[in-house]
């Protein structure tokens, strides 16, 4: 070994201070939770920020801020009814968040995952037509499958076109986006579309024996079970596996991953290519599970709504779950909201708006609060080591 | 607000060249005097160089002149009067214009816009079609023939070049100080922005003061030339009356070469285990181009690659590093072809410790532990032809990571914090750490002291030398001269992309690398 060979010429600067670096265990963890903590309370902050400016907003329009919140807690969280039309929103929400939660390991920020969803919903559909009279048990699996390769393709393209060609991916899947949707509408008017769909174009109907139904016990559909493992599956690729911590190296430093010889290039692709599949499946479920064939309802903002659960969530897979439900219960009580208090339906709108802006705004302040800093909760000595170390 | 209140340059002609003194000029960072007490007169009329290697303080002195540094002491005159210049304006209003390494206009601007925009009394109305009467006026009295009215990111960098300067006089400037002005132009562009300067001195239009590090510059064009080392003026006087073989021992001084520790045991000359051969490669920019037709480091050599920054030595690296890809030729490691992935310098124990390590060799938000993993994160066991494993050892990471700290005593509050927040001398312990914990066969450094203080080179220089010792071949690129004849058995001189000179350590030359380095082969 190198290293023990090496002769320990203890510079005088090291040594300033006699005891070890390393504060016990204990200090550790308490550094730790400090650390972790930061990436709970700015965005909880930044939500409470953002409802506050939301509050003016109705103010001005001569509304009660209070009033708001009641109708949001009763049209989308206060009975089973407003739970389980949550649960139903935040569905493709989880999906289309991890459209743009895997790409930002890497540093990315993909936002095109709307389009990927209404290609995969047309894929599905697509698939379904050869598929007639098969077996659902395969069948359905397999739309699925169409779905996800054909948002993974979609998504991946974009990541390709960043590692290889150096092109930005924000820019690029916005405007493949538009293309995809294009696309499906173009296939969904022509060469897919039922003929018996006569004021809104669609594709022949799925078929009853595909369709994929409610969970037991609920009638949410199996979109949301699905995606929750998805949440799961990608919290452990993203922070239990070595791929997912190459990809974090990737994302933090590229100098330093290319001279740990990392594939930066493949590991663009694929975890683009995986958040398009995620999306598409959205699209797929919508398809299946709701709408019986494809349209033009597939463009139902989804995709974007998915970029603020994923920026609220600090591109957390786990912390995806809670926030695409808050924000599903939010889209739930969006027609009460209008009924009760006379608001536009875009009201909803504006508030996931300030709500972006303001979780944006909030990316600037971690690192800033001396409270969360590991260095005062690991140990007096160490604290006092930190301006020490900091010089030398 | 119309052309009326900006300066006419028709009416005002261009008053003659000033002369510029320093007195006594010092400037210290903390406890390191980047300039002692130099004291130099550059005559109105007059076209100085001032040479000197890297970290020398040339750049230090050029901008306390300009006022972008507050000297620690010493003072400047301007014409034989005392100025206190306290920023870059102050300088601009004495007539002292300044062209920097890099270009500072702005590429989507024209020519005629970006000279207009540097003025410091530009209206916030512009009258263009006074302004191009006055372009052509003034255009008509410059040395260089330029069209003013092409984007400047059209331009090639010779007419960028020529432009900064053309701006400066257009500011006004007397008294040009050109910051190696030639590194980013060919040749042929070199020696015609030179030779027009040195017409402007002849006729007493302009004095410059030129940063160079090419001798044959320096003698074809300046009249007078001052060498900084380390800080202090030690030496100059009349162009002609200097060989070259005093400049470069000027320039490179006595050197008493320290040992950290020794290098024990001779090269192993049947064991090639970098090889480089023919490799050609561009930098991203297009502008640098690279040429290596044949470089070997043995097992247990250090091979030391000197040169002035900029000429090619960082995109060898880059090559090696995985960074960007060589055009031509093939590097080889323990004789199999090396493209940089993580198979094959597993395969080969192949290390690299980048320049600036924070920048380029870890994630900055990332914690200690984290940074500290990069290279085991995936490995299963010791036998590299075994599959990376799958799930991440989070427990076996932080064991490592405290024992690493421990063992290279990088002084951190805490494993889990971020490394951006460690200082620069334990930033680079951790990369070491990290890189030279196992058996290292090759191993690539990249100035791997820069700005670190004493006490952490002494010790990283070690650990190098005992990476050697051990077996290992090390690569050692640093713009340290010192550095480089400390750590290394054998030297080569990069210089415009190429291998230009070679040397065994025992019998380098100060003189003579420093002749090579000057581009003066």
């Amino acid at each position: 070994m190198v290293a023990d060979t090496a002769p320990h010429t203890a510079p005088q600067a090291a040594s300033r201070g006699s005891e070890p670096a390393n504060p016990p265990a204990a200090l550790q963890v308490r550094a730790w939770l400090a650390r972790r903590s930061e990436a709970v309370a700015i965005p909880l902050a930044a939500v409470a920020a953002g409802f506050l400016l939301f509050s003016l907003f109705l103010l001005a329009l001569g509304k009660s801020p209070l009033g708001f919140l009641d109708i949001v807690w009763r049209g989308g969280f206060g009975s089973p009814f407003a739970l389980q039309n949550s649960l139903q929103r935040a569905a493709p929400l989880l999906f289309a968040a991890l459209c743009v939660a895997l790409p930002a390991r890497l540093g990315l920020v993909v936002i095109g995952g709307e389009g990927a969803i209404v290609l995969g919903g047309v894929a599905a559909a697509a698939a379904s037509q050869p598929l007639a009279g098969a077996p659902p048990l395969l069948a359905i699996p397999l739309m699925a499958l169409a779905a996800a390769a054909a948002g993974a393709v979609w998504i991946g393209a974009v990541g390709a076109l960043r590692a290889y060609r150096g092109v930005n991916e924000t820019i690029a899947s916005l405007l493949m986006s538009y293309i995809a949707i294009a696309l499906s509408n173009h296939l969904i008017e022509g060469l897919l579309r039922d003929p018996q769909s006569l004021n809104k174009p669609s594709t022949r109907p799925i078929g009853e024996a595909f369709a994929v139904g409610p969970m037991p016990g609920m009638d949410v559909h199996w979109g949301l079970g699905i995606g929750i493992l998805a949440c799961l599956a990608a919290y452990l690729l993203t922070e239990r596996t070595t791929i997912g911590f190459a990809a974090r190296i990737a994302g933090g430093n590229v100098r330093a991953a290319r001279i740990q010889g990392l594939p930066v290039g493949r590991l663009v692709t694929t975890f683009t290519a995986l958040g398009g599949a995620c999306a598409a499946l959205a699209g797929f479920f919508e398809v299946a599970a709701v709408h019986s064939n494809a349209n033009a309802s597939l463009v139902a903002g989804f995709g974007y709504t998915g970029i603020l659960v994923a920026f609220l969530a600090r591109q957390n897979p786990l912390a995806i779950l809670p926030v695409a439900f808050l924000l599903g219960g939010i889209e739930a009580s969006s027609g009460l909201i209008q009924r009760r208090m006379q608001l536009p339906d875009a009201t909803v709108l504006v508030l996931e708006g300030i709500l972006f802006l303001a979780v944006l705004l909030s990316e600037t302040l971690y690192g800033r609060f001396r409270v969360f800093s590991p260095h005062l909760w690991a140990g007096k000595r160490a604290a006092a080591g930190v301006p020490a170390t900091v010089q030398a | 607000m119309t052309a009326s209140t900006s300066p006419d340059p028709q009416t005002r002609p261009v008053s003659g060249a000033i002369g510029v003194e320093t007195i006594g000029m010092t400037k210290r960072f903390g406890a390191f005097a980047a300039l002692e007490d130099v004291s130099m007169k550059i005559e109105a009329g007059g076209f100085h160089a001032l040479l000197g290697e890297n970290g020398a303080g040339k750049s230090t002195l050029v901008k306390c002149v300009m006022g972008f540094y507050a000297p620690t002491a010493g003072t400047v005159l301007v014409d034989g009067r005392e100025a206190e210049i306290t920023n870059p304006k102050g300088a601009q209003a004495r007539g002292l214009g300044m062209v920097y390494q890099h270009f500072t206009l702005v590429p989507s601007l024209t020519g005629a816009e970006n000279l207009v925009i540097a003025r410091a009394d530009a209206p916030a109305v512009i009258d263009w079609a006074a302004e191009r009467a006055d372009f052509a006026a003034f255009m008509g009295r410059m040395p260089f023939r330029l069209n003013l009215d092409r984007p400047v990111a059209e331009l090639a960098a010779g007419e960028k070049q020529k432009l900064e300067i053309v701006k400066q006089l257009y500011l006004k400037a007397r008294f040009l100080i050109l910051d190696e002005p030639t590194s980013v132009l060919t040749p042929a562009e070199a020696e015609e922005v030179l030779g027009l300067l040195r017409a402007m001195t002849d006729r007493g239009e302009l004095s410059v003061l030129m940063i160079s590090h090419k001798f044959r510059e320096v003698e074809a064009f300046a009249r007078s030339l001052s060498v900084l080392r380390r800080g202090r003026l030690v030496g100059g006087g009349d162009v002609g009356a200097i060989s070259r073989d005093e400049m470069a021992a000027l320039m490179m001084g006595e050197r008493a070469v320290r040992q950290p520790i020794a290098r024990l045991g001779a090269a192993d000359p049947d064991r090639v285990i970098l090889q480089v051969a023919g490799v050609t490669a561009t930098d991203v920019s297009g502008l640098r181009h690279i040429a290596v037709e044949d470089l070997r480091v043995r097992a247990r050599e250090i091979v030391g690659i000197a040169g002035v920054s900029g000429n090619g030595q960082k995109e060898l690296a880059d090559v090696l590093g995985g960074q960007i890809r060589a055009t031509g030729g093939q590097v080889r490691v323990g004789g199999e072809p090396y493209a940089g992935t993580r198979a094959e310098s597993r395969a080969h124990r192949v290390r690299f410790i980048p320049e600036e390590p924070l920048r380029n060799a870890c994630a900055p938000r990332m914690s200690v532990a984290e940074n500290l993993a990069f290279r085991a994160f995936d490995r299963r066991g010791e036998d590299p032809d075994k599959p990376p494993t799958l799930w991440l050892d989070r427990r076996a990471m932080g064991r490592r990571a405290k024992d690493l700290i421990a063992r290279f005593k990088v002084k951190t509050a805490s494993s889990e914090a971020a490394i951006a927040t460690l200082s620069g001398g334990n930033v680079q312990r951790a990369v070491l750490a990290r890189e030279l914990t196992d058996p290292v066969d090759l191993l690539v450094v990249v100035n791997p002291c820069f700005g670190l203080d004493f006490a952490a080179v002494s010790e990283i220089r070690s650990r190098i030398v005992s990476a050697r010792n051990a077996g290992a071949a090390v690569l050692l690129i640093s713009e340290d001269l010192d550095e480089i004849l400390e750590l290394s058995d054998r030297v080569l001189v990069m210089s415009e992309g190429r291998l230009v000179y070679e040397t065994p350590a025992a019998q380098a030359d100060v003189g003579v690398i420093g002749r090579h380095m000057a581009g003066h082969h």
